[in-house]
């Protein structure tokens, strides 16, 4: 059954992106940053068979036949990686497949993504894992399956976490979408992890703090009359989890940390040798729980918005490095499951077309990072943290990279997604930069609009 | 503004058509025995009012005054958009074997009339309704007959008559203005 | 004359003018109440439908009331709370209605927000009476009407809401409205009860029931629900009466004035946040409050049936 009959590179094509392969290209006059080597200067790509090949001020004549891309102005950087996104397939093709989510993350300027395993079947094996990954394989935005910690993510028998890791490549293991609930289970998942330098990623959540809360416990929880769930539902579970990885020496990344109490927990701990990282979304450093009065679905998530006080928590958190990584929680639902009463919406919201705009504009406009900080939460932080190769931007090396346009300016339109998810927060916002495209596994992939720079 | 053409009463004509209106009503009715008089809202109270008190200093006998809003029973209820908002009907008399005066300032289509009588129907049972009005603009579009007029004012299209008393609008006059646009 | 809205969603942002409007209006409405043909031929191009999702036998014979007295066509619809996996969703269900040419919704669904969904994505004109814990406007427009009518003026006028305010609509709107009208709204209840933050209301907070008493002109008790029990919000019904139910004792020792008013809106735990020698009592307004009911519901059809409609 063909539940998309459009491969991610054609579905980019049909929506008026360049998609090539095999072509020489010449990245001419960007601004080329790589934290990892402390790169950061305007200079002049070549790249040949999927590999850069030349860096430097480079005179045309000398080299082969090849494209200029002028992107005077733009920023290069090493591909960006989504290390939290929900692919759906398979099991909810409706919502998003493997191509529509990957194409969507092309769009949006990533070249790999981390996808969770709540799927139906879930990833739980490495039988499912390897098919996600081979139906990944021609298009251009790399998929690492993130493996459950739990079967069934029922939290209580481990998964067979050694096979996943073998067979499949596995780098890191998750019940996302629902927390490990037992502690002891989480302590032997953290222990059995330290076999690969494997990381644990966790979906912080207190199910019976949590109870039938659909929004943040608080003054507007309060004035819409709708159940809440407090923050400290989260933190708990956060402070259980930093307690067993420090007792364990495991490693404990924390997914979508949302609110203020937890993000000093991370502080804390890292502060004391704690092996923990964590990961913050677009839409908890820009939206706090007062978006929900109008009670449309678009503002529903898990976990829900916060207070003001946790959104400029997470905004600190990312300026002093407490947060390494920006990841989108991508999480796509039907329109039908979208235009019915709040509480029963089902939680999340679309992300990766509007990551980079978002994170500009929150981050970038108050001045709270710079590009090079973005880079380093959005391309270097995860690979590192997953413990896969980094991508360097060194003559030799595989060409992975995003093409940003920093002063772009262009109006969220959801009818526009590649995703098919329409479920974002950010309709019509006006957002300061976006993405021009992506180059791996020997494509290039160009936004409509940045067609013209080719010559 | 609409244009004014002409100013048919003034102050003291319109007291002196009150002073012959109270004393037609009274002659019809031989007297205020079983008698009425009910002003429709919002000038038809003032003018009831004025009758009301010419009545008495005539006869000297006691009869009942009451109002009648009628902005529940007009058929055109769902065009207007702005104007009083509803308010009370209070006619403290019993209307049984009653003649009951209904008193509007200008008598044109009808359909105030219609209305008036509709809500003064549902509110009790009156045996007699009569109308007086205090100006006949004419172009009727109900089978509606004054019993008691001021003055008769034909109009053209596009001229509109308009009441200003005293309690509303500061100055007591009847004008013919030429209309701006539609009514 | 017409309110600003095309709908009545909640108390919440609603002007002062058009909360008069609607007081004034209910007033001209309770009049035709009493008169021996209860009825105005207002409305009778209007067809209302009442989708009530959530089970309320007075609030829907009120309405209804409303609705025949003003002489619209009436439907009424009954069903379980929709949703996607159940059915028919809210949306489906009321478009067919409106494909029937309805021109009014009187919406009651147990979970918040639903009139909102309803307003957004569907033609008719809607009017909230009761969504989950969020508003009831439609309670607190006919307790500031019987307000009015008992003193006079909202200013500074200091009303108690007591009971379970954490999961009360009536409290919410009722704390709209009458801050909008300029009195001053405080809560008394168990802390389980109360929700947090709601100060951030400018609502003023007591758990001591003596304490409002004797800070109050009025108190609007509400019904405590069993189900609060059973998910270990209070301990019992005697610990709940014995603290916080209203009865002549408990107000005579706490010192209450004598013209103290009390409200309740229905129906009346007898015997445990109120006793019948005060439900029953001179004090009481309770019955006027479902008198008023009926009027203020007129008013609030009449004044969205009436205005922001075109010329046809």
């Amino acid at each position: 059954m063909n539940w998309s009959s459009t491969s991610a590179t054609d579905r980019l094509s049909h929506a008026g992106f360049l998609t090539t392969r095999g072509t020489a290209l010449l990245l001419k006059g960007a601004r080329v940053i790589d934290p990892a080597q402390g790169l950061d200067k305007v200079i002049d790509l070549f790249i040949e068979k999927g590999k850069i090949t030349h860096i430097g001020k480079l005179v045309q004549a000398d080299l082969p036949k090849h494209k200029v891309i002028n992107l005077r102005g733009k920023i290069i950087a090493p591909g960006f990686f989504d290390m939290h996104v929900h692919l759906r397939e398979p099991g909810r093709e409706d919502k998003e497949t493997i191509w529509t989510g990957t194409s969507a993350a092309a769009a949006g300027g990533f070249t790999a993504i981390a996808c969770m395993p709540n799927t139906d079947p879930p990833l739980d094996n490495s039988g499912v894992i390897k098919w996600v990954i081979e139906q990944a394989e021609g298009g251009p935005v790399a998929v690492h399956p993130v493996g459950a910690i739990t079967r069934g993510r029922e939290g209580k028998r481990l998964t067979d976490i050694g096979d996943m890791v073998q067979e499949a490549g596995v780098r890191m293991f998750s019940d996302d979408g629902s927390p490990v609930g037992t502690a002891e289970v989480m302590r032997h998942a953290l222990e059995y992890c330290k076999i690969n330098d494997l990381v644990l990623s966790t979906h912080s959540e207190d199910l019976s703090l949590a109870g039938k809360g659909v929004m943040r416990e608080g003054e507007f929880s309060t004035k819409l009359g709708l159940p809440g769930w407090p923050s400290l539902a989260e933190s708990v579970m956060v402070a259980r989890d930093i307690l067993l990885a420090e007792f364990t020496g495991g490693r404990l990344h924390v997914g979508h940390i949302s609110s203020a109490e937890s993000i000093d927990l991370v502080r804390w701990a890292k502060a004391r040798g704690v092996n923990v990282t964590c990961e913050a979304t677009p839409h908890h450093m820009a939206l706090t729980d007062e978006a929900c009065t109008s009670f449309d679905g678009n503002y529903k998530m898990n976990p829900p918005l916060g207070t003001p006080e946790d959104r400029d928590a997470v905004l600190l958190g990312l300026k002093d490095g407490t947060i390494d990584v920006i990841a989108t929680d991508h999480a796509p639902h039907t329109i039908e499951e979208s235009q019915v009463e709040f509480s029963l919406v089902p939680n999340g919201v679309i992300g990766l077309e509007t990551a980079l705009g978002v994170v500009a504009k929150e981050l970038g406009a108050k001045k709270f990072l710079d590009w090079t900080d973005v880079v380093q939460k959005m391309a270097i932080a995860p690979r590192e943290i997953m413990r896969l190769p980094a991508v360097a931007i060194a003559e030799g090396s595989e060409a992975e990279l995003t093409i940003i346009d920093p002063e772009a300016i262009w109006k969220v339109d959801p009818e526009r997604f590649l995703t098919k998810g329409r479920n974002t927060p950010f309709g019509g916002w006006e957002l300061p930069a976006k993405s021009l495209g992506v180059i791996n596994k020997g494509w290039l992939v160009l936004a409509p609009d940045a067609r013209m720079l080719i010559s | 503004m609409d244009k004014v053409k002409a100013r048919i009463m003034d102050a003291a004509d319109i007291k002196r058509t009150i002073m012959r209106l109270a004393h037609e009503i009274v002659e019809r009715n031989h007297g205020v025995k079983n008698l009425g008089i009910v002003g429709i809202r919002t000038r038809g109270d003032h003018l009831a009012r004025r009758v009301f008190e010419a009545v008495k200093s005539i006869e000297g006998e006691p009869l009942g005054i009451g109002v009648l809003d009628i902005t529940l029973y007009r058929d055109d209820f769902r065009i207007r958009k702005t104007g009083p908002g509803v308010q009370i009907t209070d006619i403290p008399f019993d209307m049984d074997e009653t003649t009951v005066v209904l008193v509007d300032d200008v008598l044109y289509t009808g359909r105030t009339s219609r209305a008036a009588l509709d809500a003064l129907m549902d509110y009790g049972r009156p045996g007699r309704v009569q109308l007086a009005v205090l100006v006949d603009r004419g172009h009727r579009e109900l089978p509606i007959k004054a019993d008691f007029v001021g003055k008769n004012i034909p109009t053209a299209p596009g001229e509109e008559v308009l009441v200003h008393l005293k309690e509303e609008d500061k100055v007591d006059e009847v004008v013919l203005v030429e209309t701006a646009g539609k009514e | 004359m017409a309110l600003q809205s095309k709908h009545l969603l909640g108390l919440e942002g609603v002007s002062r003018e058009d909360i008069t409007s609607i007081l004034d209006a209910g007033l001209s409405f309770k009049e035709i109440l009493n008169r021996p043909i209860p009825k105005v031929p207002t409305l009778r191009h209007v067809t209302v439908v009442n989708a009530f999702f959530e089970n309320s036998t007075r609030t829907r014979i009120s309405f209804e009331l409303a609705e025949k007295r003003l002489s619209a066509d009436v439907v009424n619809f009954s069903g379980s709370s929709s949703s996607v996996s159940k059915g028919e969703t809210l949306i489906d269900t009321i478009r067919n209605l409106e494909a029937m040419k309805i021109d009014i919704v009187v919406m009651r669904h147990p979970l918040p927000g639903a009139p909102q969904l309803l307003a957004r994505y569907c033609d008719s004109k809607v009017v909230n009476a009761g969504d989950g814990a969020h508003e009831h406007p439609t309670q607190a427009l006919l307790d500031m009407m019987t307000l009015r009518e008992v003193r006079g003026e909202f200013d500074g006028l200091r009303v108690t809401l007591v009971g379970d305010i954490s999961h009360s609509r009536v409290a919410i709107s009722n704390i709209y409205g009458l801050q909008t009208m300029g009195a001053k709204v405080a809560v008394c209840g168990p802390p389980t009860l109360i929700p947090r933050h709601l100060e951030r209301l400018g609502v003023t907070v007591y758990t001591d029931l003596d304490e409002a008493i004797r800070n109050s002109d009025v108190l609007n008790v509400l019904r405590i629900q069993m189900e609060r029990q059973d998910q270990g919000l209070f301990p019992s019904i005697r610990e709940y009466h014995a603290l916080y139910g209203i009865n002549r004792e408990r107000l005579n020792s706490a010192g209450a004035s004598k013209d103290l008013v009390i409200m309740h809106p229905g129906p009346i735990n007898r015997g445990v946040e109120l006793d019948a020698d005060i439900a029953d009592g001179p004090q009481s307004v309770i019955l006027q409050q479902v008198t008023n009911g009926v009027a203020v519901r007129m008013a609030v059809l009449f004044l969205l049936a009436g205005g922001n409609n075109e010329l046809e």
